[in-house]
Parts: C-alpha cells; structure tokens; sequence
C-alpha cells in the first residue's frame, strides 16, 4: 500500500519547478488580487441603495426563490412568466397598479373567474396553468418580491473574479512562507558571491606580495572521481546502492500502474456534485438509488434530473465531446457490489468516494487497489443490529474469537473467492 | 538385465508398428509448420526489413507496449434517459415464458440483465413440462447467433417488409379464387390462439390448408392414439407411479413422444421405503434410457416387435407363437410375470416407429389399467402428418398450389425426398419462408420473411389438454425481424396486434375466468373446472368412436403382423442426440460442444455399431497417438440412397445386427464453417420411417473425433461408483454395500475418513455449502451441463481443441460401462486376479467393455474438498479455501503453472491454453458482440493462460447471501442454488447449507447411501454422492 505515494514523483517534480516559477511571477498576481475584491463590493453597494426605497431586495431574493422560482424565472419564460421589472412592465403596458399584482398573487383563480381581462389573457397564453395562490404572503413580502424583481441583474462578471479571487486568497498563506524562502536564497547567494570576491581579492594580494601558494602539490593529487574509481569497494558499495535505490523506485513506479487515484476526467455534461450534493444537500442515494439494491451504484437516468429540474433550457457543455466515463475503474478485477456496502453495512458514499460534496469535477478518491479494500475490511465492525442474518453467525463467531464487534475480515471479509470470481 | 526396456505405451511393445516407427523418428507429434516462415529463401531475402530495423522495431514496440500498460482502459458508459421501472442494472428479472420450437416444447424462465436475456431456467410452478432439457438451456444461445437473418429477404435480396406485405397479399388475393391451394407448412405450435388465427385466416381466403409437419415424426403414435381415442395426440405418462416399465425400444428419458418425463421417472428411482421402480428396455442401440435400465435386452427392431406380440399374449393369456431366441423370450416371459404382479402399476411404452406396435402399447396399457397411462390428457406436442406432407408434395408437383407459406420448419434439410419438394416449390406462385436463419428452405423459396426467435415473441402453447403456457418476449426484436403470427394477421387485413390477439383469445375464449396478468406472470394456467366430469365423458365418446372411425385393424392382426415381422440384412436406427435433436440448433456453439452423454462424443454424429459387427467388417475404434480417438469411415446405403464417409462408433450394447445414425447433424447451408459437422441421416428417413434395412460397407480413410472420454470402463474400481442392488440394500447393513475404505494407521485397519494429515478447519459457524448427487435420480442427461457453460462463461473451444482433451467443461458426467456383465462381476474379477501374468490379462481384458454392459452415469464437478490437494501445491495461492466450504479460484492470481490440475484426483480443473474471447481463431460466440450478450456479467471471463473450474456458483451463493442480509432474515432451505442444482428437473443434484440442521441437503448428507468420490485420498469433499441402487428383483 505504501508503494502508492510515489505515484506522483514525476507529477510532484512538475509540481515544485511549477512553484518555484510562480515564486518569481508571484508579485503580479499578488497586485491583481487586491484590486478586484473591491469590484464586488461596489456594486453590491449600489444595488442595496437602489432599491432600499421600494423594498428588501435581499429578503425578496429570498422569498422569490422559495415561492416563485419553482414556476417563474427573471429574464425567461418558465411555466409563467419572466418577471424581470413586472411591475413597471405592468404599469407601463397593461396600465395595471401594485393593487392588481397584489390580488392576482393572493387569488389568481378568484381573478380569472371574476372575469379580469388580462387575468384571463395570461392564463390562456400559458395553457390555462392556474398560479398557485399565495394568500400567506403580506403586501410587505410582495413588495420585497418586486424590488429583487426591479433590481438589475448582478453582472455575471463580478460573479466569475469572486470565484478567481476566493482561490487566490487561499493560496496566500503558501505565498508568503516562499517570498521568506526566496529572500533567504537571495541572502545566501549574495554571501556566496562576497565570499567568492574576498577569496579573488586576497590571492591577488599574495600574488602582488610574492607569497607562493601550493597550488602545484594540489594539481598532482588524483582528483577524486579517480580515486573513487580506484576504489573498487567503494565502486561496488555505490553500484549496489544505486541498484538498489532504482529497484524501490522503479518497483514504486511500477505499483502504480493501473491506480488512477485522482483521475478526473471531463465529462461531456458538465454536473456539479459540489452544486447539488454539498450545496443542496441532495442525499447521494436520491440519485444513485441503484446503489442501494445492486451491485451498481448506476449513472442516473435523465428521468430522475427532471424531477427536480423544471426544463433544460440551456446548456454549456460540449455535445461533441466525449462519450459519459466510468470514473471507478479500478474494481474491475472483483466482483463489488454497491447495495452489500451501502444498504447492509450503512457505510457513508463518502467512506470510498470522498468529499464528492466539495467535488466540482468529480474525481476518483481512494485507491481502490485491494490494499485499500482489505484494510477496511480489516478495521470496519460489521454491522448486525437489527438484521436477523446475523445474528446467530455473530453471536458464534463473537464468541469463537473472543471479541465483541466482528470486523468484516472476521466474518470472512479476507477470502479470495468472496470478491474474485 | 541389459535388454531391460522401459516402455511409454503398449503400443511400442509391437516392433512392427508403423505409427511408433514415425513418433520415434520425431520430437512432435504434429508437424510444425518452421518451412512455412523460415523455409523460403526467397521471401527471406527480399524482405526490406534489415537486422538493425528489426532491433528498432523490438524496442518500439516493447516501450509502446509497457506506456501502453501504463494507461487504465477507459470505460463509456451511457444512461438511460427514461430508466424502466423494473431495470436495475445489475440485478437480474426473471420473466416467465415458454419455448415451444416445434421440437421442445417447455414452460421456462428467462433470466435477464440489463434487459438481455442470459440464462434460461426451469418453471418451477409447471405441472407439465416444466423442465428445460439441454437444447431448451442452451436456446438463449440461438437468440445470439451472428448468422442470424437481420430482415426479410427476397430472391436473397434484402427488402422492406411493407414490399415483401405487398406481393404477398397481392398474390394471395389474385388466388383467391383461382382453385389453387395456399398452404401453411408448419412446425406443430400447440398453440391455441395459433390455430384460432389460421381457421381465421382460412376463412378470409378460402382454400387454405394446413400442413403440420415434424421433422422427426410421431406419426405412428399419434396415429394408433387417434384410431383408438379419436383425436390427434398423444397420451400422458407418469412414471412416478409405475413399479415397472416395460420399453421397447422407447427412449423416454430423452425425446421419446416429445420428452419431458424424466423427472416424473426419476423420482421413481429413488428408493424410498424399501422400494422402487423397475425399468425393463428392449432396444437396438445404446440409447439414454437403455444405459438406465436395471435389466437391458439388445435386440433388433423387429426381434422387438416380436417381443412386443409375444408380451401381449402372455398378458392377455393368448397364444402368439413367435420365433425368439430362448434368451429373449425368457426375458419376455419375466416381464410378462413382473408386470402380472404389478398390476395397474405396470406400464408398457414403445418407440418402435409401427402403427400396430403403438396400437398394442396403447392397448396392454388399458388392459392393464395403467395409473402410469393416462389417455384422458392428451398431449399436443406433436402434430405432425406424414400423409399430408407426401399429399403436399404430390399437389405442388401437380400444380394446384397456388401459394406456399412455411414456417417453423426446414423441409429442404428434413425432407429425405427434398429434391421433389424442390421440384414442387418451383412450380408454385408464391413461396415465403419463416425462418431465423439462412437455411436449405430459404434458398429455394422467393421470399425470406425473417422470422422471430421464440425469446423475441408472443404465443401460448396447450401442452396437454388443460394446461396451457404462455410466450412472452424478454427482448425487443433485436433485427427487423416478424413472426409468423404477426404476418398472417397482417395478410388477413386486421391491424391487430398477435399480442392482442391472443389477449383477445383469452377473454373470449376458454380461458375466460384466467386472470391474464396473473399468467403472463407466471407463464402457465391450469385449467382446473369441470375438467374431471369433462374428459371422461369425452374418453366415452372417444371410445365409442374408437370402434367405428379408425382405419387401424383390430388388436388381432396387429399382433399377428408384429409376430411375423422380420427383416433382411442390416437395420438401421435412426433416432434423435439429446444435444442436438432435430437440428434446429446445429448452429448453437453450446450443443455442438455437448458431449454425447453415452459415446461422449461432441462435434459429430456416427454410426453405431455392436463390436461383433464391426470386427466382421474390418471396422475399427483406436486410440491414437496425440490422445484423440479415431473410426472407421463406412458408407450407408438404403434403398438405393448412399451416405458417404460416415464415421463408425463401436458401441458397447448395440443389438448385433443393427446400426443406429442420429439426426440433426450434416447441416450447410447458412451455417458457419466450424458448425458444418456430421452428415444428414433425413437423406436415409424414407417413408418418415425411423426403421430401415441398410447395407453397411466399409470406406477408407479414418475420421478423427472429438471424444471426451478414451477409457470407457471402471476397471473394478468399485469406489468410483458405488452400486448395490435392492434386496442388499434393504436387508444388509450399509456397512457392507456403502463400505468405507480402510487405511493402516499405526498398523491398524481404520476407516480411511478417520485419517487426517492436517489440521481440520472449522467450519461449525455460518454457511457450509454441501452438494449431493443422486446416482439413482442421474438420468445423465446434460441439462445440468448446457446451464453451468450458460451461467459461468465456460467458453467453447472447438473440435480440435476438444479432441486434445481441453474442453472446459466444469461439469462433465462421467459414463461408465461394464466389462463383465455388471460392475459387481467386474469388482469380483478384479478380486480374484492373482499373480502377475493373471493381472496384466485381466485388466487388459476389462478394458474392453461387455456386448451388453451396465451402464453408470456420474456428474463430476469440482469436489470442493475440505482438504484440497490443489490449494497445497499452488505457488501462488490463486486457489484457496473458504468458511463456506467453496474452494476458492482467484483468476488475477493464478500463473499458470497448472500443479493443481495434476495434483487434482477428480480432474475436473481445466486450463485456458488460449485466449477463446474477442478471438477470432474462436469463431464461435466470444469474438462477436451479438455472441457476446449472453455472456453473465456476473462471472469473469478468463483470460489465457489460467486455470478454471467449478466454483459451486458462488456468484449465487453470494447473492442469495446479501438478499437475505438486506432483507435482514434468516436464509431458509433451498434459497441456496447453483446453476447445476437448479437446471436438474430430476432431484439428482441437491444443494444446500450443511450447517443448517433442517435443511435436505444435511439430511441428504446423513443418508445411508452417501459415499465421497475417491474416499481413500482423504480429501474430504463438500460435494458427495449417494450409492446406485438397481433393482434386480426378479419377480
């Protein structure tokens, strides 16, 4: 297991030249970094002073998207309509008040069968789809609701350098410690380099007082690579080391061949676990729910994204790109099955697959060698409560072991023929 | 002490032998084709490619290789869009359905996985013909065949079907009124909404006539049942009830009437409370059932029918003076005297193709009032009629056939006057074949209508009155394919579809209380009201028609004409394999590497023939130098039709006089190179008669087979199997006929189970899978065979490979035969041999199988042993032990050294000396994608290199394991099955958990008959057998 960690010589090696490159470019970044936070801000500030007067456009945010986004969208026709600026659209074309927007949102069905002319206009134009009655909301709440709807889009810009600027402040800390690194080799190299002057200086000084120094005697000494070939032990004692030293790595080398620990392929739609498994806490299983029954945890089918999702309006990845990837690979030497470690064990998605929660790209966490697989086994109690399989067989083998909680490994979690057939 | 030789074979013993003379002269025995790539200078030298690029080519292509390995392969995997509710990748749905080819005929389940069909399974539920033999395990495989049609044909143009709808309907209007026939020629359907559609579609166009026509014809029987009960079928067995069973040449554990009653007949066998059937064969060649019985008489086909006449007059206390041999006709005498006693418990089957045999069968039965026999069942199954089919041929000819339309059936193969029907198809206006394959009838006929295969479509089947089954596709059409059904309705004008057609048919019909979801779901319905009262006030009616209707003669000439047969010169059986049985499948992978459960043979089908008959003709068996088995080659002629180059087998048991040849095989036309095996015995079925008088002469050249098995006898090891016979085994002590081996231990005799060389391990706690096999229930028939290649990937090697002894099978079943009269003469010879020149001439002796040997079938699979030789030896421990008793294959680990395969005393592990997927040296059903769907996802697919074997499914052990532990239950008995256990309809193979005190399988393991293979090794095995047991009493 351990041969694992030299996976990434070579990529680490990229990894250190690419630091020290950024070490010298660092200041540039270091620049851009201060002035953009302040982009941002600017224009949070101004949106709040704008509508400050007509409502709360942070709690209308809020309260559009818990009650109205299921149907409503700002700038695009959903189920109902786009509802960027409705009011003043309303005013201006159809000369309806704050008065009518009230009642309609309160009681649209009341409206339409009362017989309101543009009431009865839009249900037609969105194929007689009544709007749900929100009778629970004040006036307050709507006019918090029309000031986010009135107030300009957040520039999709300010949104991209806040990602930018995010990452860059995570990295400062690392920044700093090298600067303190680099200046100290820039001190070193300056007194390497006195010193270099200093040695000049002096020899010119004895040269000019006659002084004669030794330097003959040192020419005729064998100069040491000669005497290092000459010395035949020392030859072999480097030969084997050498031969050695190659053996571990190359045999570290070679381990990993065949371990994608980390591969993150791109997918041809780009999904966001972070989007919906961190920041929507979708439970793992709403989606994967083979997972809990079969072997496979199973990609999801585009049926149960529509379950949630309304419509697929827009979509920015690349249909010509590759074809969906499996991303586990590794467990295609043995048999796993997904519903034994999930729906028996109660293992977490997690235990294997990692904080997919914080995983914008998705990419393969654990090793999955078998290493990897027996160590669990080896560590993990089995879990037997409530569950009538077990409970002979645990109370027996508890006994014949002398423990009280079974690993997997106990239970027959090690046997070969139990994964590979 | 200098002349001192050692020796590798006898045959070296011989100075004079030529093939040793060769063999000394060379290192291989094979030549080694070195001349063909080293041997042509000229090639050599005007090769571009110098020494130095040579080098460079080396070293690219090794680095290339190693950055390649570096890579992990990329996996695609795409999603459902709308994901079907009941598809769960990676579990697995069953769904119930029915096979019903015109041949086999069978309530099945069809396992599927991600919507493919994998794996057919037995109906449980099915009260009739619930049990799959091999060809219905292996018919999944059909579904799969690269060679299949992919869409209708014209001409063997491909056109569209809306084209192909079109001439059709117009040609079959513009007959409407023309005088002309149009006919069906068809398999037998035993399809109710069938027949209620072609009585349909007569009524739209008038002058329709149905032909059913089977390729191997029960005409006989069904002829001898319709003039005595006065409808077209055949009567129901069970030989569950019967004491004894008197056959004359009837080989009803295999395709007999249409098969399907050997599980009733195995129960039989078993001995419970001191008692069991008894089974009495007279027949010509070594069949399935023959090797079964506990007393066989060999005797020629029309010697039986004597036999036959001669039994009815001593039951019916007649005088028939037939002229036997003093032999026969004291065992006639027995069996009249055995079946007397019995009484109503007595049944008397024949398979002599003979109306009045059937007759008199038909006859002793309900004489005897047979509770085996039961005509108020009649059995569909086959419907076949000879007559008409000849009538069919004479009309086209004649030119009053307008339209021919044929499904089911491939007369251009089966017809053994083929080229008349050929003639006859030219002379008709509209010719349309059903087919699933390019075959001898496409060829000839305009139109290819690419027909279904039965996993594909929808039907229903009424095997035996009452009891009906139901078809239901598991799979989308994977071609753009019809079935026949389908296409008539749309000929007739009706937008139904057969679905809703037959849904139709059971609300209006007679299934109209039959909830239809209930029997789609479980494929069968019983129709269980008034049905008493019902049939026998029919089996009245029928009996008063029987006197007046029939052309058949009365019982009085029948037997006198059965007394006075005879027959001249040579008599040739033909009769059905039970690999390959009428063909239909010749170009399923599976079947042709089906070894012959009696000559164990696969690839292949030969002419049998008694030794006596052979030595007579300079015909020879040998042995050959590089382990396969070579034949004589002979040429059969009857009435003037010749066979040429058919291999001869000599078989042990053969009736002197007689030559048996099995359909199925010599087909050509559409098939892939390797799966053009054997000859085609129709050319020799004249008169659809399956008894011929032949004329044998010997050809030159040898034929080399592909025999799994070279020593056919036991040699007195009489733990091998262990047999005993009723009366010992129910008044002596088990210690005596179940002996346990005995080994000295400190120079003391003690039983060789007591020995242990390691420590045991323990495996009190959990599951201990145990197996038990039933020598008494073991027909040897080969379902069991056909579902472990089906469930674990057991790849097909090909008939070289097989030859050379690397078929890989996991399950193999043993045949044995006797070389003294029993197995008990054989271990008494063995005993008594002393002194060497005695012993070297005894065993030589027994090598060679008795005229008319016992016979003993033994599945062996891999023993599981609790102290398994081949975990020892394994230097890598890629083979291991578990807990549960499963002896552990790891296939990532195993390097190939094959110590384990030597150090294994049962032989059942097997060695991948090639890669047989995604190559195409294989072509058989790994190296293309369609072959490749049947492939379980479940079980590795080895690779070179590796050994393989039984691993007592523990891919299902496993997976019944994790249900009951999400289930959160405890597992109950019979959960637990392997592929072997569940395809064997016959209660021989029992599986199941030893440590679960209820279970039958630990009662099984308790039983007085249950002995170890091979118990003096000490291995301990999980997997046991239970001793033979035949019944020998004479009455």
């Amino acid at each position: 297991m351990k041969k694992v960690l030299y996976r990434h010589q070579i990529s680490k090696l990229f990894a250190f030249t690419i630091v020290v490159y950024l070490l010298l470019s660092n200041s540039l970044f270091a620049q851009q970094e201060d002035a953009e936070p302040g982009v941002e801000a600017d224009t949070e500030v101004a949106a709040e002073t704008a509508d400050a007067a007509a409502g709360d456009v942070a709690k209308g945010k809020q309260l559009f998207n818990q009650n109205c986004a299921a149907c409503h969208a700002l700038n695009r026709k959903m189920t109902g309509p786009a509802l960027a600026n409705v009011e003043t659209r309303l005013a201006e074309e159809e000369g309806l008040d704050k008065e009518w927007l009230y009642t309609w949102i309160k009681n649209s069905a009341g409206m339409i069968s009362s017989g309101d002319a543009y009431a009865n206009k839009i249900y037609e134009e969105y194929n007689q789809a009544a709007m749900t009655a929100f009778p629970t909301l004040s006036n307050a709440d709507i006019d918090d609701i029309l000031a986010y709807t009135a107030a300009p889009p957040p520039a999709p810009v300010a949104a991209t350098t806040t990602a930018a600027a995010s990452e860059g402040t995570g990295d400062s800390s690392g920044i700093t410690n090298e600067i303190i690194l680099g200046a100290l080799v820039l001190v070193f190299a300056l007194l390497v380099m006195m010193l270099f002057l200093v040695n000049s200086t002096l020899q010119r000084i004895a040269e000019a007082n006659g002084v004669v120094l030794e330097k003959e005697k040192a020419v005729k000494r064998t100069p040491i690579w000669k005497a290092f070939a000459q010395n035949q032990f020392l030859v072999l004692v480097s030969c084997i080391f050498l031969l050695l030293a190659s053996a571990y790595f190359a045999y570290g080398w070679m381990m990993q061949v065949g371990i994608d620990q980390g591969y993150a392929p791109i997918q041809p739609i780009h999904y966001s676990h972070k989007i919906h498994a961190g920041d929507n806490k979708i439970e793992c299983k709403y989606c994967h729910s083979s997972a809990r029954v079969s072997k496979h945890s199973g990609i999801p089918s585009l049926n149960v994204c529509m379950n949630c999702h309304k419509s697929i309006y827009e979509y920015k990845g690349n249909p010509e790109g590759p074809s969906p990837e499996d991303l586990a690979n590794g467990y295609t030497k043995a048999y796993f099955n997904h519903s034994q470690h999930v729906s028996v064990a109660g293992i977490e998605c997690q235990t294997c697959h990692g904080p997919v929660e914080e995983m914008e790209i998705m990419y393969q966490y654990s090793s999955l060698t078998m290493g990897w697989c027996i160590n669990c086994h080896r560590e993990t109690n089995v879990k037997v409560e409530d569950n009538a399989y077990y409970a002979k067989i645990h109370d027996e083998l508890s006994k014949k072991y002398g423990v009280e909680n079974l690993t997997a490994a106990q239970m027959g979690g090690l046997e070969c023929g139990k994964c590979h057939y | 002490m200098a002349s001192k030789k050692y020796w590798k074979s006898e045959a070296e013993l011989n100075p004079n032998d030529s093939i040793m003379e060769t063999l000394r002269q060379n290192e291989f025995p094979e030549e080694i084709p070195v001349d063909d790539f080293l041997g042509d200078k000229d090639n050599l030298s005007a090769s571009t490619t110098n020494r130095r690029d040579f080098l460079k080519y080396v070293g690219f292509s090794t680095a290339a290789a190693s950055i390649a390995a570096c890579e992990g392969p990329v996996r695609k995997s795409i999603p459902y869009v709308v994901k079907p509710e009941q598809i769960i990748p990676g579990v697995a749905n069953y769904y119930a359905t029915t096979i019903a080819d015109g041949y086999d005929f069978a309530s099945i389940l069809i396992k599927t996985r991600e919507g493919r069909p994998i794996k057919v399974e037995n109906n449980k539920e099915a009260k009739t013909n619930g049990n799959g033999n091999a060809r219905v395990q292996a018919s999944v495989l059909s579904l799969y065949d690269s060679t299949r049609l992919q869409g209708p044909l014209a001409n063997g143009e491909p056109v569209e079907w809306s084209s192909l709808d079109a001439s059709v309907k117009n040609k079959l209007e513009g007959l409407k009124d023309s005088g002309k026939q149009i006919v069906l020629l068809t398999q037998t359907y035993a399809s109710p909404s069938t027949s209620k559609l072609i009585n349909e579609f007569k009524e739209v166009y008038g002058n329709v006539n149905h032909v059913t026509y089977d390729a191997i014809s029960e005409d006989a029987a069904l002829d001898a049942y319709e003039a005595k009960y006065g409808e077209r079928a055949l009567p129901s067995y069970d030989f569950e009830q019967a004491e004894i069973i008197v056959s004359f040449g009837a080989d009803f554990l295999a395709d007999w009437q249409g098969g399907g009653l050997d599980s009733g007949y195995s129960k039989g066998r078993i001995p419970k409370e001191g008692k069991m059937s008894r089974h009495i064969q007279f027949e010509s060649i070594m069949s399935l059932t023959g090797a079964n019985a506990d007393k066989r008489i060999p005797l020629k086909p029309s010697e039986q029918k004597k036999a036959l006449a001669s039994l009815f007059g001593k039951l019916n206390n007649s005088s028939v003076s037939v002229d036997l041999s003093d032999a026969v006709s004291k065992a006639v005498d027995d069996a009249a005297a055995e079946i007397k006693k019995a009484g109503n418990k007595a049944v008397v089957v024949t398979g002599l193709d003979d109306l009045n045999a059937q007759s008199v069968t038909l006859a002793i039965n309900e004489m005897l009032a047979s509770t085996s026999f039961d005509p108020t069942k009649p059995r569909y199954i086959r419907q076949g009629n000879t007559q008409a089919v000849n009538k069919l041929i004479q009309d086209m000819n004649s030119g009053t056939v307008g339209a021919l339309i044929i499904d089911g059936v491939n007369p251009m193969y089966t017809l053994p006057n083929a080229s008349e029907f050929a003639e006859g198809v030219a002379k008709v206006d509209l010719s349309v074949t059903f087919s699933t394959n390019w075959n001898e009838t496409t060829e000839i006929t305009e139109f290819t209508a690419a027909s279904n295969h039965f996993l594909e479509s929808w039907g229903d089947a009424e095997f035996v009155k009452g009891h009906y089954s139901l078809m239901q596709p598991a799979i989308k059409e994977l071609f753009d394919t019809r079935q026949f059904q389908q296409s008539l309705l749309l000929w007739m004008g009706s937008d139904l579809s057969y679905y809703n057609y037959i849904k139709e048919a059971w609300s209006f019909g007679v299934w109209s209380e039959a909830s239809w979801n209930k029997a789609l779901h479980d494929g069968i319905f019983v129709l269980e009201s008034n049905e008493e009262g019902e049939t026998a006030a029919e089996v009245q009616a029928m009996d008063q028609q029987a006197g007046a209707g029939a052309a058949v003669a009365p019982i009085s000439s029948a037997i006198s004409a059965l007394a006075n047969s005879s027959a001249e010169g040579m008599e040739l059986v033909l009769y059905p394999k039970i690999g390959m049985g009428d063909g239909q499948q010749a170009n399923n992978p599976w079947l042709q590497e089906f070894p012959d459960p009696i000559t164990r043979v696969a690839w292949d089908n030969y002419v049998t023939i008694s030794r006596a008959d052979a030595s007579a003709m300079g015909l020879i068996n040998e042995n050959v130098a590089n382990g396969g088995l070579n034949g004589s080659y002979a040429k059969l002629t009857v009435n003037g039709v010749s066979l040429e180059n058919v291999p001869v087998i000599i078989q042990p048991g053969q009736a002197a006089g007689t030559v048996g040849l099995s359909f199925g095989y010599g087909r050509q036309v559409g098939m892939k190179a390797e799966m053009q095996t054997g000859v085609n015995a129709y050319a020799l079925y004249q008169g659809f008669n399956s008894i011929q008088n032949v004329s044998l002469e010997k050809a030159t050249g040898m034929h080399e087979f592909a025999c799994m098995q070279l020593h056919n006898t036991l040699m007195g090891r009489g733990d091998i199997i262990k047999e005993t016979t009723l009366e010992i085994f129910n008044t002596k002590d088990h210690s005596e006929w179940n002996h346990v081996p005995q080994v000295s231990l400190n120079h003391q005799e003690v039983p060789a189970t007591t020995v242990d060389l390691w420590d045991s391990f323990d495996r009190s706690i959990g599951h201990h899978f145990n197996m038990s096999i039933d020598l008494n229930a073991c027909t040897g028939c080969g379902a069991c065979v056909i579902a472990c290649h089906a469930e674990n990937n057991v790849p097909v090697v090909g008939k070289e490979e097989v030859r050379k002894s690397r078929d890989m099978h996991w399950l193999r079943i043993d045949r044995y035969y006797s070389s003294e009269d029993t197995f008990d003469g054989d271990n008494t010879k063995k005993d008594e041999m002393s002194g060497v020149s005695q012993t070297k001439s005894g065993f030589e002796e027994m090598e060679q199988a008795a005229v008319n040997p016992q016979v003993a079938f033994q599945p062996v699979m891999c023993q599981h042993c609790n102290h398994a030789p081949c975990e020892t030896v394994c230097p890598v421990a890629a083979t291991t032990h578990s807990r549960q008793g499963q002896n552990h294959m790891a296939y990532n680990r195993c390097v190939g050294t094959r110590y384990c395969a030597n150090n294994c005393p049962y032989k059942v592990r097997r060695f991948n000396w090639f890669l047989t997927n995604n190559n195409d040296e294989f072509d058989y059903h790994f190296n293309n994608d369609l072959g490749k769907m049947v492939i379980n996802p479940d079980v590795t697919v080895r690779s070179r290199g590796v050994i393989e074997k039984c691993s007592l499914c523990i891919q299902m052990t496993q997976k019944t394991i994790l249900d009951a532990k999400r289930e959160g239950r405890e597992i109950e008995d019979g959960e637990f099955q392997t592929a072997c256990s569940n395809a064997c309809s016959n209660g021989a193979i029992v599986f199941g958990d030893s440590n679960d005190e209820e279970s039958q399988v630990t009662e099984l393991k308790k039983n007085d008959r249950m002995y170890h293979l091979l118990e003096s090794v000490g291995t301990k095995p999980n997997v046991f057998y239970q001793v033979k047991v035949r019944n020998t009493n004479e009455a």
